[in-house]
């Protein structure tokens, strides 16, 4: 009789540890291939998988084989109209030798590229490897303090679910053996009188065979009176709270939506901070991002209207600093934040409003935020606000610059700006 | 006449399983006479039948980032759409382990019962191969011991050392396997008790091979006199595990879990034809007589009949779909053309098989099963009939000439000459480029030269450079490749310090 067994419920990815060790083994070719694949990828589908890409001969696994040449004879099925001796010209391609030119060399595997998805999350987590936000310091906080529940030994009260059965079984184990062992040993003494009476030929109703029963059977009985289990064996598993120091951040994305900006650039922009955002999501926990936008009023907005609202106007850059100053102000005390910002515009402001920029920057918002990248989209010169921000560089080394031409632009950019730097 | 089918639906669940079972068992024992091992059927989902296929079918194996590779090349196709996963797989053990996909419906169910735990089952029990160079009863343990040993050996001297010896020693898998000496069957116990007494008896002979405390004058001229290895060997792994002189008792187990799993797998790379052949023949015959004796629908038999075909479905060569010939329609054709030469031979099968025409089929049968394997199969059964119903034809490809030559065709000139010819494209001693080990330069630099014996004037692939490499870490010395061609004539093809 055969056995039936259901395996449907195992567990199904026991291929995981191979499939780990292959994109492990890989990664330089892998990751080449999702640096490519994000080039050409509009920001919509950033949330799935991605199709990469190898080259088959970077993975081969070689064996010895026969190469082409030489005499060599392949049977076929099917022939139609061949008679023996008949002479054919061979197939164009070199390659194995067969007569139908289908048949592939010995080697099998042919110079296709080697192609499969990578999900997801192992996309994202290639593509955001080595990046970081600069300069994030953990700061122990007094307001709201996260806690860690870590074991810390065993104590002798707690909850039922808390017990833990070998130590509570160890203790009474030991107590047993401790409350009864002037009983086993008195047992044992009177068992050898005993023992020793009856050598000595002392009948069964001789009072002292008598005495001694007695007293074994009273002895057994103390020892059967131990309990087995006590409360007092009882042992918990201990866990203490530990305060945990936390990373609390908060990145500021600022975007120029001003009549400028023309879609394509506005497009760039949101793809921008798309990436930064998905980063931000992937990568901490805990961090808190304020989305201002601005033309000549900035406006704080929640994530939706961010990314694709369509309001628009002229240009006053200073006002989203501004708003910027007066929420960190309000609501991120630098005591308790890592402040974050990063700031896409196109470069064109009111010409008056730039200096206040540079100032406002210096004076109020560089000296509070930890990091603070400027991504100009054009694909002209420069304009005023880049002069501007030139100073502002020169003097805050917390404080990155770079250009955006296309989309091409967009991920070495945001790369460069996030990269995981050497002891900063 | 009462219908008493065992099933009307599609939808399969446990107790019909069992009841199919039953009746295929019933029909396979009693009535053919086919001994099988227990059976274990697994039900499996589609992912974990990919992870059983990258594994090449073994429940457990080891880690290494080739079976990964498998998989997601697997994967991607399977989620294409480019390939249906195989309905099952079925493992040389014993009880016979076959899995079952969920997906498959009652039918499929019932046919790959037939054809794994009745088809492929009673071959891996009777053929000789399988007798000689396998034993069922311990692969799975044996399995289990090579995973945790290297798993073991990863925690211990990492994961990118073992995995570099591993990827060596694939590379040389089809060199691990002895082809003419019988192997000791496996088996758990003994080697976890052998296993630690080899390490230390192993070194001990290499320090012996490669000592250098000075001899006597006599001593001397003695081993000089000796090339090492006195005899060619062919088994390069096994040659690598006794006398490297530089691996760690570890490498040198791990070596060996490689070679013994080649060894494992050998008997099924020599019997594809022949195996699949016999299953396929197995389960069409099977079914049919449950339908005969009306226990399954018309339904269910047209839908086995379907999936049949397909199976045994062999493109013609200017087909784009072909690619070489396939072992299923093979098999089929030559084990169910033995069958009718025994029950309804014409004149041609007596003058050409005078011993089996007319015979009782299911002992003929039984005979071919048991004591061939696809090169000797085909040389002895593929009958004249089947090589016209195939059509075939040799094609001869000699880098000499400029044209290609239609060697022999279908017809009474070519058959035996195809025949001939066929059996030596499945022998693997041809299809394998032979290389064994020629020499070891004890008494110099320690190299390793391995002699290339050309066949046929086949030069070897390109990828003999890399294969040097791998050799050269499992080996630690300098590796040389040489050639000796039809006329003797030695040449060196390469080397790797």
């Amino acid at each position: 009789m055969p056995q039936f067994i259901d395996r449907r419920l195992d567990g199904k990815n026991k291929s995981a540890v191979n499939r780990q060790r292959f994109i492990r083994r890989f990664k330089s070719q892998i990751k080449r291939a999702v640096n490519d694949a994000m080039v050409g990828r509009s920001i919509k589908n950033m949330d799935s998988g991605e199709k990469v890409n190898i080259p088959s001969r970077d993975l081969s696994e070689p064996v010895f084989s026969h190469g082409p040449g030489g005499r060599r004879e392949i049977i076929h099925p099917g022939n139609t109209d061949f008679v023996t001796g008949d002479r054919i010209p061979r197939p164009k391609g070199g390659g194995g030798g067969g007569g139908s030119g289908q048949q592939a060399s010995n080697a099998g595997e042919g110079e296709d590229d080697f192609v499969f998805e990578l999900s997801r999350e192992e996309f994202l987590e290639l593509f955001f490897e080595d990046l970081e936000l600069p300069n994030l310091v953990r700061t122990q906080l007094a307001k709201v303090p996260e806690y860690k529940m870590r074991r810390a030994g065993y104590t002798t009260d707690g909850m039922p679910s808390n017990i833990n059965v070998i130590r509570s079984l160890k203790g009474a184990l030991a107590r047993r053996i401790a409350l009864s062992a002037p009983y086993s040993q008195k047992l044992r003494r009177a068992e050898e009188d005993l023992r020793a009476l009856l050598e000595e030929g002392a009948q069964e109703d001789d009072p002292r065979v008598l005495a001694l029963r007695d007293e074994i059977r009273h002895l057994r009985s103390r020892i059967k009176a131990v309990p087995f289990i006590d409360t007092f064996d009882l042992r918990y598993n201990n866990r203490v709270k530990h305060p945990q120091p936390t990373t609390q951040a908060v990145m500021f994305c600022l975007m120029d939506v001003s009549g400028s900006m023309n879609q394509e650039r506005k497009d760039l922009a949101k793809r921008f901070f798309t990436l930064l955002y998905l980063f931000l999501q992937r990568n901490y926990e805990r961090i808190d991002v304020v989305f201002i936008r601005h033309h000549t009023v900035a406006k704080e907005v929640d994530e939706e209207e961010f990314f694709y609202s369509r309001e628009t106007g002229g240009t006053v850059v200073s006002s989203a600093l501004t708003m910027m100053r007066d929420i960190m102000r309000e609501r991120y005390p630098i005591s308790s934040w890592n402040i974050y910002a990063a700031q896409a515009s196109d470069g064109d402001n009111w010409h008056t409003d730039s200096p206040n920029c540079r100032d406002i920057l210096m004076s109020d918002i560089m000296p509070l935020v930890r990091y603070f990248a400027y991504i100009e989209i054009t694909p002209d010169r420069h304009q005023n606000l880049w002069e501007a921000y030139m100073d502002v560089k020169e003097q805050n080394p917390h404080f990155a610059m770079e250009q955006i031409d296309g989309p091409g632009d967009i991920y070495p950019v945001f790369r460069e700006l996030f990269k995981r730097r050497q002891a900063a | 006449m009462t219908r008493r089918y065992i099933s009307e639906s599609s939808e399969w669940t446990f107790p019909l399983l069992e009841r199919y079972d039953k009746a295929i068992a019933d029909i396979a024992h009693n009535h053919f006479g086919l001994e099988t091992y227990g059976n274990q059927i697994e039900v499996i989902t589609a992912e974990q039948m990919m992870d059983a296929y990258s594994s090449v079918g073994m429940p457990l194996g080891y880690h290494h980032w080739s079976f990964g590779k498998h998989f997601v090349s697997t994967e991607r196709n399977y989620r294409r759409g480019q390939m249906g996963l195989a309905y099952e797989i079925v493992i040389n053990s014993d009880p016979c382990i076959a899995y079952l996909m969920e997906e498959n419906t009652m039918t499929m169910q019932a046919l790959v019962m037939a054809h794994a735990c009745y088809g492929h089952n009673s071959f891996f029990k009777g053929n000789y191969l399988f007798q000689t160079w396998t034993s069922a009863d311990a692969i799975i343990d044996y399995l289990l011991f090579a995973r945790n040993y290297v798993a073991e050996c990863e925690e211990r001297y990492g994961v990118e050392e073992v995995e570099l010896l591993l990827d060596s020693c694939h590379a040389l898998m089809n060199y691990g396997v002895d082809r003419y000496k019988r192997p000791a069957p496996l088996s758990l116990q003994k080697e976890r008790q052998r296993q630690h007494e080899r390490e230390e008896y192993l070194q001990s002979q290499i320090n012996e091979l490669w000592r250098t405390i000075p001899r006597r004058e006599t001593e001397i001229q003695e081993i000089e006199e000796h090339r090492y290895p006195a005899e060619p060997q062919e088994n390069l792994l096994y040659f690598i595990e006794k006398n490297a002189p530089l691996l760690e008792p570890w490498q040198r187990e791990i070596v060996r879990i490689v070679r013994k799993l080649a060894q494992y797998f050998y008997p099924q790379r020599q019997t594809q034809v022949m195996n699949e052949g016999w299953a396929t023949f197995w389960h069409y015959t099977l079914l049919n007589e449950l339908y005969d004796r009306g226990l399954v629908t018309d339904g269910f038999m047209i839908e086995v009949l379907q999936s049949h075909t397909n199976v045994v479905f062999q493109p013609t060569f200017d087909s784009p779909y072909y690619s070489g010939i396939n072992p299923y329609a093979l098999g089929f054709a030559m084990m169910t053309d033995i069958r009718r030469i025994c029950e309804h031979p014409t004149e041609e099968d007596r003058y050409w098989f005078p011993d089996i025409a007319g015979q009782d089929w299911l002992k003929v049968m039984d005979f071919a099963m048991r004591n061939f394997k696809d090169e000797s199969f085909i040389a002895q059964y593929l009958s004249p009939k089947v090589i016209r119903d195939l059509k075939l034809f040799a094609v001869l490809d000699d880098d000499t000439q400029r044209e290609l030559e239609i060697a022999a065709i279908h017809d009474d000139n070519g058959y035996r000459y195809l025949r001939q010819s066929l059996a030596d494209q499945y022998n693997l001693g041809s299809r394998e480029p032979n290389i064994q080990v020629y020499n070891v330069d004890h008494r110099g630099d320690r190299s390793l030269t391995l002699l290339h014996t050309r066949y046929n004037r086949k030069p070897l692939a390109e990828s003999a450079e890399e294969m040097l490499r791998h050799l050269r870490r499992l080996w630690g010395f300098k590796v040389r490749l040489e050639c000796v061609d039809e006329n003797g004539r030695m040449e060196l093809l390469g080397e790797c310090d």
